[in-house]
């Protein structure tokens, strides 16, 4: 049971993450299928955080040693196991893995932009922005002659 | 023996209680036809996962979340389906077969990996024993900014961000060039509202939006001290501009902030972040080396109770190269947001429908 609780975070990212895939490989939709990406890349942040978080850790922003703050801090935890894990009497939570998330974030709304913006020229050049629907218009397209204006 | 700190704690159950809404959040989305039903449930997830983000020790990320997925994607997501529409095909159900295989081999596979995980908050796993502690080591000594977090962003991994925000300006320019800058013909005139039943709304967003802007100020210059930084507070200002669209009109909003202004700024943004990175150079250092950022004989010119006392001195160069760099995402990121806005909203839904009869 401990095993699965302290494994809990991992399969739930798991789950989400196939949640996402199961969007994109099952809905025709095109801003669905953005939806189901947008979450499977939310899931993989959601990884690397779990990743970095310490037990009994604060977030990664530095208290000045020695203050009330820091001693406050220093108080829940066994003092083996600050002295071992902690720096400068407090122990905080990796930085890494939030430094890499938080401008994913920001990139993948940019992204999700983009795709956003070629799933609504489609449905302007189609009138569709079901996958199915568009290859049959491509396809009666490609066989008519000359260039669309 | 060292004695761990328990390990299951209120933080662990509500970690447990998060992800499980999350989860089931996922689920709706998957099972919801209705498009409009899906953007607001990933609303929903984004802002459940920037609560769970804060329980993980991970402000600057939650701050980020909220902001971005709550705010802006849901935004221009229902800026799509305005322009396209609203509820997606019912598929076969033979038809999802295949891939709900697919999904449960590669989830079984991944749930198989992940036992050989370490165990949550692991704090001797080689993730957290090695660099993110060498960091944590290092950073008051070499940046002296209190947020480690911006101390990497900004400064040991400044190359990293300045390519990220050039992604998000390419994204922009990519936005544009597909949907345009705006409205391409004048919109219609505002409609005489009558009887006027937005006055709450209007008078409640004339209050709101200065209070945003200043928050977001705020956010930008604390970022070295606690959480925030150009990021959350670019997409926060962008927020203030596009809260102005949605409550005055479009047309209100871009006589404020033209779209030209906005394309200029986003390429300003990333000039100054670049010409911060070049001034470095040219006084010796290596691209984004902000202990440059000052020739020697200026730095010396620096009265010492300007940044807290003579012991500080030597983190001029970060502080002022950091500042100058988080200006520069906060200026490319709004900017960004604001013309990506413009180009989903001014694209009228009659300018779309032109476009496909032509």
């Amino acid at each position: 049971m401990t095993f699965f609780l302290s494994h809990f975070n991992y399969f739930a990212v798991a789950v989400l993450m196939m949640a996402g895939l199961f969007i994109v490989f099952s809905s025709g939709n095109l801003i669905k299928r953005t939806i189901g990406l947008a979450i499977f890349q939310t899931a993989t942040g959601l990884f690397y955080i779990s990743l970095g978080k310490v037990t009994g850790g604060t977030a990664p922003i530095v208290v000045e040693p020695g203050s009330a703050e820091a001693r406050e801090l220093a108080s829940r935890l066994d003092p083996a196991y600050l002295a071992q894990h902690g720096v400068d009497g407090v122990v905080y939570s990796n930085p890494l893995p939030s430094v890499l998330i938080l401008t994913a974030i920001v990139v993948g709304v940019a992204t999700l932009a983009v795709g956003l913006a070629i799933a609504v020229r489609i449905r302007e050049a189609y009138g569709s922005v079901e996958a199915d629907e568009i290859e049959v218009l491509s396809r009666v397209e490609s066989t008519q002659p000359g260039p669309r204006a | 023996m060292i004695a761990e700190p328990t390990f299951f704690d209120v933080n662990l159950a509500i970690d447990i209680v998060l992800l499980v809404m999350l989860l089931v959040v996922a689920g709706a989305i998957v099972r919801t036809r209705s498009l409009l039903t899906a953007i607001i449930l990933f609303g929903i997830y984004s802002l459940v996962s920037a609560v769970w983000l804060v329980v993980m020790d991970a402000p600057d990320v939650a701050f980020t979340e909220a902001v971005v997925g709550a705010g802006i994607s849901t935004i221009v997501l229902l800026g799509a389906i305005l322009l396209t529409r609203g509820e997606a095909e019912r598929g076969d159900w033979r038809r999802l077969i295949a891939p709900a295989l697919v999904c449960v081999t590669v989830g079984g596979v991944l749930i198989y990996a992940a036992t050989g995980l370490p165990a949550l908050g692991d704090a001797s796993s080689p993730v957290n024993a090695y660099v993110g502690r060498a960091y944590l080591e290092a950073a008051p000594n070499d940046i002296g900014v209190p947020n480690t977090v911006t101390a990497v962003l900004a400064s040991y991994r400044g190359f990293d961000t300045f390519g990220e925000v050039v992604v998000i300006f390419a994204a922009g320019v990519g936005v544009a060039l597909m949907l345009g800058f705006g409205p391409r013909a004048s919109l219609a005139p505002p409609p005489q509202v009558m009887g006027d039943h937005h006055v709450v709304l209007r008078v409640a967003a004339k209050l709101l939006i200065p209070l945003i802007a200043l928050y977001a100020l705020y956010v930008q210059f604390h970022g070295d001290l606690g959480a925030g930084g150009g990021f959350q507070a670019g997409v926060i200002m962008a927020a203030a501009v596009i809260l102005h669209a949605l409550v005055f009109g479009l047309r209100e909003t871009m006589a404020a902030v033209t779209p030209k202004v906005a394309r200029s700024v986003a390429s300003l943004g990333v000039l100054l972040y670049a010409g911060v990175g070049v001034v470095c150079m040219m006084n010796g250092g290596l691209f984004l080396d902000y202990d440059y950022l000052f020739p020697p004989h200026i730095e010396k010119e620096i009265p010492g109770w300007l940044l807290g006392g003579p012991e500080s001195a030597h983190h001029w160069g970060q502080h002022f190269g950091i500042m100058l760099i988080e200006l520069g995402v906060l200026l490319t990121v709004a900017a960004t947001m604001v013309t990506i806005f413009y180009g989903f909203a001014g694209r009228s839904v009659d300018d779309a429908q032109r476009e496909a009869k032509r």
